[in-house]
């Protein structure tokens, strides 16, 4: 992924069902690296790597306070995916709907 | 009320599917007959069909929208009737942005579901080719955010 296309290097953060599992549990609050690792039967070598995938894609940020290392959510890279995920459904929500009516009227006109 | 499941597997791709309450030779005819897309294609706006319905045919449709033509064309590339097709589509001031569709249709006690995958080169273009006129209004929705993730999972 190049810095040039960053909504590429998101999805492609989020292609992976441990990410997206930390995202979301993120989007609930901060938490230490260890409170995310605990649900994982995975190495804390493992969720690091995670993690600097999602620090890199701009979707986490981690902090230090003393010896603990936070992580919190920022939002605002995933609602330029969101919004544009959004606007497709929705053109295309307007499409079918009318394929759908259009269908209805096809086969009622059927004796 | 949205009707559509959406996903997004990888990166540059989205699928979405939709159930129809129509037989599968029904809905595959609405998808590649110029007589049924004119009457649905266009959402309700006025839809200019052309479009030659084999392997290396191309397809144009002009929907006419809030007083402005917005044209998209494409390429067929595959098809195997009445279970799928492949074609390529493009949005004409995008030119060169070019995402490739695949229809998959299948029915189950009279209903049909029709699945599309498309494959976008890039996220850049897949932008370009909402904002570019598509649709008004890039809303910026948590809403939308929360639905998204939910999906994801």
């Amino acid at each position: 992924m190049t810095t040039a296309d960053p909504i590429s290097g998101i999805f492609a953060a989020l292609a992976d069902p441990t990410r997206r599992a930390i995202v979301a549990r993120l989007a609930e609050g901060e938490a230490t690296v260890n409170e995310l690792a605990a649900p994982f039967p995975i190495s804390m070598q493992a969720i690091s790597k995670h993690l600097n995938v999602l620090e890199k894609a701009g979707l986490i940020v981690r902090t230090r306070e003393a010896q603990w290392r936070r992580c919190r959510i920022q939002p605002e890279p995933l609602r330029d995916v969101a919004s544009w995920v959004a606007q497709y459904q929705r053109l295309w929500e307007e499409r079918y709907d009318s394929l759908g009516t259009y269908l209805d009227d096809l086969q009622k006109e059927k004796p | 009320m949205k009707t559509i499941a959406m996903s997004t597997p990888a990166p540059t791709e989205l699928v979405m599917s939709r159930t129809f309450d129509a037989p599968k030779a029904l809905v595959w005819a609405a998808h590649t007959e110029a007589e049924h897309l004119r009457h649905w294609w266009g959402r309700g706006n006025p839809l200019d069909v052309t479009i030659d319905f084999r392997v290396g045919g191309t397809w144009r449709f002009v929907e006419t929208a809030g007083g402005t033509d917005h044209a998209f064309r494409g390429e067929f590339r595959e098809i195997t009737a009445p279970d799928t097709f492949t074609w390529t589509f493009e949005y004409e001031p995008m030119a060169g942005h070019v995402a490739v569709e695949t229809y998959s249709f299948t029915e189950e006690d009279g209903k049909t579901t029709v699945t599309s995958t498309t494959q976008f080169t890039s996220q850049k273009d897949r932008d370009g080719m909402i904002q570019s006129g598509m649709e008004a209004g890039a809303e910026q929705s948590y809403a939308a955010l929360d639905a998204y993730l939910v999906k994801l999972g």
